[in-house]
């Protein structure tokens, strides 16, 4: 039988969050920390704090982690303060909603980046856009909406640090995160 | 069993920790440029009595608030004949000897764990007290003293309020990519007292003051897409406000504090909303394709201005609270985009793009007419002084992301830096009660 990688992932995550749990803690709600010294409840009662086992599953690769598969090839660049995608992307983003279509099960996140110039709050909307617009192109191939997440991060998560335009251009992107 | 495994999800994968007491480097800010007009004032440091002595002295800390305005140039202490701390040591004479418009002398009591800070200021010239006070502050508030008189001394001599006691919330950054670490901090107008009051992996933008300085909104991604949160200062207890599929982001106070202007691309595409935060409701004032983001609040609550790229690049554009029709506001340059309202409506500042250049340009809202505030090359997210004196703004300085601070009547410059860290993003509270 084969076990799809997928199904492996939860087991994976649960390792991840045992490993974290004696770390200081946040409210679900949001609310100011209690730091590592908070006996629960407040009273006088024992201190208990748990820990968990290190350890990492191994799982299968995707196929868009073969360099010599095309669905390896998952940035698309952007030109200066656009959204549009160029005609040289689109066979790229048509490989990938051909698969997302043979694998319905499988999702993507499509994070879109820009680079510095600008404000940071007109960037964080055109990363947005742009993600947006390789969403379109996917669901226009018949990829289901479902299988999709777009995320913009503006320009606040950079390719490449530099501030020259051979920076730029690496950073003005989407990124097809399986 | 619900509750703990999203605690620990939002502790593992998020890993927004709030830190306290953790030593800061504080904001480092140095004076750039234009104080020709600067009217020279004495300052004598303070007198002490009571025991001990005082880790501050507010003389000190009240002629460097002076000095920052860019309205004062107060005369070194090593340059003073005599040092008087009480009225009946001052001799007048030899401050007109100096050529001093003005002397301001003090003293600090210390009455067991609390202290009193009075202060006299006089006109030299003619010979007459103008202001004095007294105020009681402990050992932790002494700074917050001083700064209550340079405000209570920078009115009485130019009529307009002094914002000394006001704070300043930006971003922070160290690291990248598995090192990164993000910090949303606030501290005093002087960069003295830095303290995070969020921190992050993942990045934190757009710090929002509520109008009476005690909230601040700002976007996380702590939950791997942005959220907008409103959090109280005093308490640290937060609140998500929205947090809908698509971007989340550019959170604003209106002026009564009771809505939050913010860019939602719910609807697929980014457009301005408000939310009311007491009822909740969610009102649309936006419906355009092009990108409509960084609404601001005009002071009297009536309109909004905002970022859209409607006309084919990013313009300045006004909107009613209400909703109802877009107009136009900026002409000059290819690119203006972030606005903010001056606190007295006279003119929105904005980052404009000339000749590929960023630079923060003030646009005088009855004229029409702008002008630039600074040289660029990557200046943005100006934010107003609560006296509308000066415009904070974020630039870059030798590579890195520092803050920097210009008069809008083109006096003062100042450059503030925190150690290494990337500083970014300020936004400037309102006058502290």
């Amino acid at each position: 039988m084969r076990i799809h990688p997928w199904s492996l992932l939860p087991g994976v995550l649960l390792l991840v969050l045992a490993g974290c749990s004696t770390t200081p803690r946040q409210g679900a709600d949001g609310a100011a920390v209690d730091g590592a010294t908070g006996t629960p409840g407040g009273g006088a009662g024992a201190e208990v704090s748990t820990a968990g086992i290190d350890g990492e599953d191994a799982r299968y690769a995707g196929p868009w982690e073969d360099p010599a598969n095309p669905l390896s090839k998952r940035v698309i660049y952007f030109g200066y303060d656009n959204a549009e995608i160029a005609p040289e992307y689109v066979a790229l983003i048509r490989t990938h909603a051909r698969y997302l279509g043979t694998h319905p099960q499988v999702r993507v996140t499509l994070e879109g980046h820009t680079d510095e110039r600008g404000t940071r709050e007109y960037n964080l909307a055109l990363s947005d856009q742009r993600a947006d617009s390789v969403r379109r192109v996917m669901l226009a191939e018949g990829v289901r909406a479902d299988q999709l997440e777009v995320i913009g991060y503006g320009e606040e998560r950079p390719a490449s640090p530099g501030q020259s335009e051979s920076s730029w251009r690496l950073n003005r992107r989407v990124v097809i995160e399986y | 069993m619900t509750r703990s495994i999203s605690s620990l999800l939002i502790l593992c994968a998020f890993l927004a920790v709030l830190l306290p007491g953790t030593a800061l480097a504080r904001l480092n800010i140095e004076i750039t440029g234009g104080v020709e007009a600067a009217q020279p004032i004495a300052v004598v440091p303070f007198g002490f009595a009571g025991g001990g002595s005082a880790s501050v002295d507010p003389g000190a800390v009240i002629a460097a608030d002076l000095a920052r305005t860019g309205r004062f140039a107060p005369m070194p202490t090593r340059d003073m004949l005599d040092q008087p701390t009480s009225h009946e040591e001052v001799d007048l004479r030899d401050w007109r000897l100096l050529d001093m418009n003005n002397l301001v002398i003090g003293q600090v009591v210390r009455e067991g764990a609390r202290y009193r800070i009075s202060f006299i200021l006089y006109d030299v010239f003619r010979g007459e007290r103008l202001a004095g006070a007294t105020l009681t502050a402990t050992a932790a508030g002494l700074r917050n003293a001083a700064h209550r008189i340079a405000d209570q001394i920078h009115e009485t001599l130019t009529g307009i309020p002094g914002v000394a006691a006001t704070r300043i919330a930006y971003i922070s950054a160290t690291g990248r990519g598995e090192n990164a670490r993000v910090t949303l901090q606030v501290a005093d107008a002087d960069g003295y007292n830095p303290q995070v009051i969020v921190s992050s992996t993942e990045p934190i933008m757009s710090p929002a003051w509520s109008p009476d300085g005690r909230r601040i909104a700002y976007v996380s991604f702590e939950s791997r897409r942005p959220a907008i949160y409103v959090q109280e200062l005093a308490s640290g207890r937060r609140e998500r406000v929205a947090s809908y599929p698509g971007i989340n982001s550019s959170p604003a106070f209106s002026p009564d504090g009771r809505r939050l202007a913010m860019t939602l691309s719910k609807d697929g595409n980014p457009e301005i909303y408000v939310l009311d935060l007491d009822s909740r409701a969610l009102t649309r004032l936006t419906d355009h394709f092009a990108i409509d983001t960084e609404p601001a609040w005009s002071p009297d609550g009536s309109h909004l201005v905002f970022t859209s790229g409607r006309g084919g690049n990013p313009q300045i554009y006004r909107v009613p609270a209400s909703g109802g029709a877009v107009s136009r506001v900026s002409f000059e340059g290819d690119y203006n985009a972030s606005p903010v309202y001056a606190p007295d409506g006279r003119s929105i500042a904005m980052a404009r793009r000339i000749n590929g250049a960023f630079r923060i340009a003030l646009l005088d809202v009855e004229r029409g007419f702008s002008r630039l505030l600074s040289r660029g090359p990557l200046d943005e997210s100006p934010s107003f002084a609560p006296n509308s004196s000066m415009v904070i703004y974020a630039t870059t300085h030798g590579g890195r992301a520092v803050l920097a601070a210009a008069a809008v009547d083109g006096g003062a410059n100042q450059r503030l830096t925190q150690g290494t860290d990337q500083v970014r993003e300020p936004a400037w509270s309102p006058m502290v009660q």
